[in-house]
This record gives structure tokens, sequence and C-alpha cells, in this order.
């Protein structure tokens, strides 16, 4: 019987600011006093980027069952009419894009604010606050496109069509603000200056995808398929 | 294929208060033992459903005691009426379906097992976690509360078929309020198993100690991390279908039914809706739900087997591969349960063919098993002995899913008893099977104490004979033409029949009763068993090397360093025949996966 006794097998290290490292880019992953992002970036924890993987994975297998639902029911019978999108939501998609390009404008900021740059004219928080404001106009929007359909006669059941308008724009809605919640989430964490760089990476993700998931249900409703 | 990620899961301290220990519990120890205590409620539950079932099938007149508790309409002198049984046995499925086959070998083992097995110290969301714990939890009580609300429990059947279920009380009792009950607990239930997969996915990807490379996961966190895999995407599709019957019936949209439709004299109000959609949105969820209750059994089995094998499978790459092929098939032969749905006969085909070929994976797995036991000095024991009761009843179900994966046999047999007999062998029994494999195994890490092993052997004995003089005899039925979902028998060519269900109903209570030396031995060895070493079975992995039961962090504050691949059986080391996972010996023989 011969035992030796080995090495741990070779791993490759991530090059990680350790935790006796100055500042506080440790296990935390809080973003380093002496501003080196990179390394930070490298030690984001990984769990929370692939978690939100997972998350708009599930988000978007329930809107392609509702889109195989869609097609279905547009072809199972004669009773579908094709409804004629209110205006208004051209306008909210707009809105709704605004929000991803100033939320990208707020993490970048974020990152030269967290490298110790503190000035006010980088104020992060400042674009977080118009992302959450564009957010807010976006339901409201939607909102309104109810109204207007509404004033129209035409209701959830009125006829396929509708119901699925609704059912569509409603449950993103609800997914709209449910990133609205996970906004003011990273905004309180910024002001506590105990922001993660991933958190705001895993939100950004989620709010990116809220709006290429409404680009596509725009498409959708439009097209007559 | 190494993985570097050294981050620990989520740091959160040990509970000090009662609440935050044993109830709103962050520990994913705990929620796996909230799991299987949930499940073990659940099927309690769904068993005696089956009893009141089985006795009324076998003498129909004959008065069942107490049975108008259950229902207020449905047992008139304690005799059920044909609805009820019909609200019965839908709450039966249900109940086995989502709260036992899904919850206990999936959350319950998982949840316990899987985070020591990667070498973390918990799951990557706690919080997440523990919420899908008590969101289940939430809709295990909204399902119990359909006994009690109006007319009781819906009685459409767990597959819930379109129009009948989306019509309303016109349709029957429970058809209303019980159906509006059950969509929402399956929708909130799709959530908290969505939770589960947000926690596992990322645990098995990013959470794995130093040196744990993929294939150096043992069996059952590669059948967790496929079976969450599957749960994501089939979860994700059945809670939209509930949403859009409950609309139905609560919005009066018209998704799946028709125009015209006259349903106990009454034109309905619905127009253009299509009935087939239900059955495609329902079934592309239920086939892979059938991988998700039978997967991590045999990730289980599997590892059970090559504990008291004392030597490793044939090829543990094969056994991945094949049971991530049975994933990826599972959503491409749903519609082989929609063969007599009307559908094109051309589709009928098109699925016929990647479900002859699901077999392939199915029956690979199943080589594996027997070629590794072939040879081997198998440690006979309570959990080895349910592991190849597993086997058995897999590979019973197994075959008579050849002959209904054909459709020209199908269509004969769809509604009769052979297909009742299919898949309680395939995925119910068999899965439970699992189930009580795992827990003699690994009930000892679980709770600190051992089971009686003799106590074992007697319960897995008594229930294979019990389970096979259940549902054999049901494949005979089927071929006869006893067609399933009656309450009675009564027509002519039935009548002869009536003594096999006699026989099928003695043999189920029989069954039952035998359940209750489980429940001693359970109870009793959780209190008053001998309690147990850190490494009783002399296995490998992660979890052998931790006390019973392990600490609030898995490891006591250390990160686990891994040099092996999970089973270095038929070695020769310091310790025995066995190389543990974490031991940084070398061995002469041994063979380690990258």
């Amino acid at each position: 019987m011969a035992t030796t006794i080995h090495e741990p097998p070779k791993v490759e290290e991530r090059r990680l600011p350790g935790r006796g490292s100055p500042g506080n880019g440790d296990f935390r992953n809080l973003v380093p006093s002496d501003g080196k992002l990179p390394a930070v970036q490298d030690y984001a924890p990984a769990p929370a980027k692939t978690g939100i993987w997972v998350v708009l994975a599930a988000i978007a297998m329930s809107f392609a069952a509702f889109t195989s639902a869609l097609i279905v029911r547009q072809g199972s019978a004669m009773d579908w009419h094709h409804l004629v999108l209110p205006r208004i939501l051209y306008l909210n998609t707009l809105v709704l894009l605004a929000s991803s390009v100033t939320l990208e404008i707020a993490r970048r900021r974020v990152a030269v604010f967290m490298t110790g740059a503190r000035t006010l004219d980088l104020s992060p928080a400042r674009w977080l606050y118009v992302t959450l404001c564009l957010g807010l106009v976006f339901v409201a929007g939607q909102y309104a496109a109810w109204q207007q359909l509404r004033s129209e006669g035409l209701y959830l059941a009125t006829n396929p069509a509708s119901s699925f308008f609704y059912l569509l724009t409603a449950i993103h809605a609800m997914h709209v603000l449910g990133g609205l919640v996970g906004l003011t989430y990273v905004m309180r964490k910024l002001y506590r200056v105990v922001l993660r760089r991933s958190t705001l990476d895993t939100f950004s993700y989620y709010w990116h995808f809220m709006g290429i998931l409404w680009v596509y249900l725009l498409l959708l409703l439009w097209m007559k398929l | 294929m190494h993985d570097t990620s050294t981050h620990a899961a989520a740091h959160h301290g040990p509970p000090t208060s009662f609440i935050r220990k044993h109830v709103f519990s962050l520990d994913h120890k705990v929620i796996g033992k909230q799991y299987y205590g949930l499940g073990l409620v659940a099927v309690i539950i769904g068993m005696v459903l089956s009893w009141v079932m089985r006795i009324h099938l076998a003498w129909t007149a004959y008065p069942i005691p107490g049975l108008h508790l259950l229902s207020g309409t449905g047992a008139p002198g304690n005799v059920m009426t044909p609805e009820f049984y019909l609200q019965v046995m839908t709450m039966h499925a249900t109940f086995m379906v989502f709260f036992v086959l899904t919850v206990v070998p999936f959350a319950a083992f998982g949840n316990f097992f899987l985070p020591i097995h990667t070498g973390a110290e918990d799951m990557p969301f706690p919080h997440f976690n523990m919420m899908s714990f008590w969101t289940t939890f939430v809709a295990f009580c909204v399902m119990l509360l359909s006994f009690f609300v109006g007319d009781g429990p819906t009685l459409g059947g767990w597959t819930q078929y379109a129009p009948l279920s989306a019509v309303g009380a016109v349709a029957g009792p429970g058809q209303g309020s019980g159906v509006i009950i059950w969509a929402t607990s399956i929708a909130i239930f799709c959530v908290g198993q969505l939770f589960g997969a947000l926690n596992f996915i990322p645990n098995v990807l990013d959470l794995r100690c130093k040196g744990m490379s993929m294939w150096r996961l043992p069996m059952p966190t590669w059948a967790w991390f496929i079976t969450s895999c599957m749960g994501l995407t089939s979860f994700s599709v059945l809670m939209p279908a509930c949403i859009l019957l409950i609309l139905d019936h609560v919005a009066g949209t018209s998704f799946f039914v028709a125009s015209n439709l006259v349903i106990n004299d009454q034109l309905q109000p619905h127009s253009g809706g299509s009935t087939l959609l239900w059955q495609h949105l329902f079934w592309f969820f239920g086939h892979p739900e059938v991988y998700i209750a039978i997967v991590p059994g045999m990730g289980i089995v599997s590892h059970v087997l090559i504990t008291n094998m004392r030597k490793p499978m044939l090829s543990h790459r094969v056994l991945v591969y094949s049971m991530g092929a049975l994933a990826v098939l599972s959503y491409m032969v749903y519609g082989h349960h929609m063969f007599v749905s009307g559908m094109n006969p051309f589709s009928s085909l098109v699925f016929s063919f990647p479900t002859l070929l699901i077999t392939i994976p199915s029956t690979v797995i199943v080589l594996v098993w027997i070629g590794s036991l072939y040879g081997a000095k198998l440690r006979i024991n309570a959990a080895s002995l349910f592991a190849l009761g597993f086997i058995s009843m897999f590979i019973t179900g197994g075959v008579s899913g050849f002959f209904l994966a054909q459709p020209s046999i199908q269509i004969l047999l769809h509604a009769t008893y052979f297909v009742v007999a299919h898949f309680h062998f395939t995925m119910a029994i068999a899965a439970l099977f699992g189930i009580f494999s795992g827990t003699y195994f690994w009930f000892p890490k679980m709770w600190g104490r051992m089971m009686n092993d003799n106590l074992g052997k007697l319960h897995f004995w008594l229930t294979f004979i019990g389970v096979y003089a259940i549902f054999m005899p049901m494949h005979y039925l089927g071929l006869a033409g006893n067609v399933r979902r009656y309450q009675a028998f009564v027509v002519d060519y039935m009548q002869p029949l009536v003594g096999v269900h006699q026989f099928i109903t003695i043999a189920a209570l029989f069954t039952g009763a035998v359940q209750l030396i489980f429940i001693y031995n359970f109870i009793h060895s959780r209190f008053w068993g001998e309690p147990a070493p850190e490494n009783p079975w002399q296995g490998t992995s992660l979890e052998w090397s931790v006390p019973s039961p392990p600490p609030h962090d898995n490891f006591g504050g250390k990160h686990p360093v891994v040099y092996h691949d999970p089973y270095q059986y038929g070695v020769q080391s310091s310790t025995g025949d066995y190389l543990m996972q974490d031991s940084p010996e070398q061995v002469k023989g041994a063979q380690d996966e990258p």
C-alpha cells in the first residue's frame, strides 16, 4: 500500500484584491479605495450574475409561452380583430429605451465615482433618479394606453386581441414596477456607499432586458401573424 | 476543467431566535428538512385519498366512515358520488405529483445536500431559498383550502383539460371556485420552484469549492442541476397557462373555450378559444415534470449503489450525458400525451419518434446500473434494496412505455388502467423508492441518528411486494378494456373485472399499512436512534466529511479543497477501500476525473 501526500490540484487563481488589500475591495466586492476597478469586476460575485440569467430565462420562457398561446389563439378562430395600437405606446417605447440609456450613463458614472473622483458633476444618483422617473412615466403611459382602449370600448374580454394586449402589457408593466423597486434598492445602497458593482450590473441586465422585451411585445402586438 | 470559484455563498451567521432557526430559516439544511416534512404530510394525504378511491372501486356501495367530513355533498351516506370520486382522484394526483414527487427528491434532498456536495456553506441566495419553501407551503395550504370552499375541489384531474376546466361551475362540482383555487395554488407553486432553480443553478455553476470541477460533482448533484434546469423552463410555462385559465374563469376571456359550446344545456358565453392550446401548454410542462420527478431519483440511486457496491459505475459521464439527454428530449415528446386529442395525425407521428428515442438514454442508464452491479459485492441494506427496487420499478414502467409510445397502440390503451399502471411504475413508485433509498441513506447525516436497518429491510420487502400486487394487475385490466377515471364498473364487460379491483384494493390497503413501519422507524430513530458517526457508510463525497448533522456553515468555518472524483472505491488508502474527495492522499490505481 503506497500512499503519498500530494499538492492540491492546480487551479487558476483569480486576480483578486486580497482580503488584506487596502481599501474595501475584499470578498464583499466593495470597490477598493485605490480604484482598481478591473480587479473588482473580476471578483464580482458570480452567483448574482448567473442568478440574473436564471431570472431572465424564466421571464423569457413565460413570455414565449404567452407568445405561442397568442399565435395558436389567433389561428384557431375567425374572431381575432386586430387592434390599432394606441399611439402613446410608441412614445412609451422611446421613454423605456431612454431609461436604459440613462441607466447606462449612471452605471458608468458609478464606476468613475467609485475610483475616488467624487465630483458633483459625475453624480450617478442623478441619472438613477432620471431612470426611475422614466420608468414611472413608462408605466403611467401604459396606463394611459389602457384608458384609451377602454374609451374605445375595448376591454379585457372584448376580443382575443384585446385580451392578449391587456395581459401582455400588464404583466410586462408589473415586471417594470418590480424593476423600479429594485432600482430604489440600488439607490439606497448607493447612498449608504455600500453598493456593489455587481448589484448595479445585475440590475442593469434586468432593466435592459425589460426594454428589449417591450420592443418584442410591441412588434408581436403590432404584427398581423 | 477546474472551477476556480472560491466564493462563499451567503454570509449569514448562525440563527439565534427560534423563528429564524426553525421557521423562517435561511439555512439550506433546515429548508431541506422543511420540504421533506411538507412532502411527508402531502404523501399521507395523497395515500389516504387513494385508499378512499380504491375502497369505493372495489365495494362501490360500501359506506366509508367519516367520508362526509371531506365533502358536504359528495358523500351522502358516506358513499361517494361519481363527481366526488373525480374530485378525490384529482387531489390525489395533484398532491402526489406536485407536493411529493417534485418536492422531496428535488427540493428536500437537493436543498440539504447540493451545497454540501459542491463545498459551499449555503445556497447563493438564502432569502430566496427561504421564500421558495414558504411559497410552496402557501401553495399547499391554498390547495388544501379547496376541500372547504364552495362545492369542493376541482374534478378535472391533475391535467385540468379545457374546456371543462375553463367554463366554471356549469361543468360540475368544483369546476368553479375549485379550478380557480387549483390554478392559483399551482401558479404559486411554480414561483416557489423557480426560486429553487434560482439557487440550485448558480450554486452548481459558481459556488463549487476549490478543486471541485463539474465532473467531480456527485451524481445526485448532477441530477439536481439537470432537474433545476428543467424546472426553470417548464414551471415558467405552466404559470402563464394557469394565469390564462384563471382569466377564462374570472375575466370572461376565451383562451381555451371554443365557440357555441353547450354544456349541461347551457350555451357558454365564450368564443373562438382553443381547447388544444391548454393541452400544449400543460404538457410542455407536464412531460418534463415526469423527469423532474424521476431524474433526482436516478442520481440518488446511483449514489447509493456506488457506495454500497464499493466500486464506481461503469461510466459516470455516460450517466450524466444520458440524464441530460432525457432532459432535452423530454421537451420534444410531450405530444405523446395528446395522441387522442384530435391533433393532426402527422403531429402524432412527429411526437412518436422522439418518444421512442427517449427510451435510448433511459435504457443506457439502466444498462450502466445493471452492468455495474454485475459481479459487485453489494452491501444489502435498506438504502441499497430500495435503490434496486427503483431500478426494478423503472424497468417495469419503462417496458410498458414502449407499447404506449406507438400511437396505434396508445389510442386503444390511452383511457385504460394500462396507462395508470405505466405512469405509477415509472413516475410515482420508482420516484418513491428513490425517496426511500435517499432517506435510509442520508437519514444519519440529516438527523444525526441511524435508522433501524432491519425494519428498513422489512419495509422494503413488504412495500416491494405490495406495489407489484397493486400495479401489475392494472396492465391486465387495461388490456381487458377497463377504462380509467370511472367510479364504478357497472358495464357488463367490466363486471368480471371487479374481483381484480378488490384484490388491488386489498393490496393498496396492505401497502399503505406497511408504511407505518417506515413512519415508526423514522420517528423512533429521529429521537432514540443510535447516534450516527460522521461517515457511517464509508462514503467518499463531501457530505461524509462533515459531522452528522453538519454544522450551520457545513464545514465549520473551513473551505474544503477537493482532490478526487466523488467515487474512489476499491482502492487501498489509509482509511480503507475508499478515498474521500477532500483527502490529499494519492493512491495507486485511483482514477480521477480531471
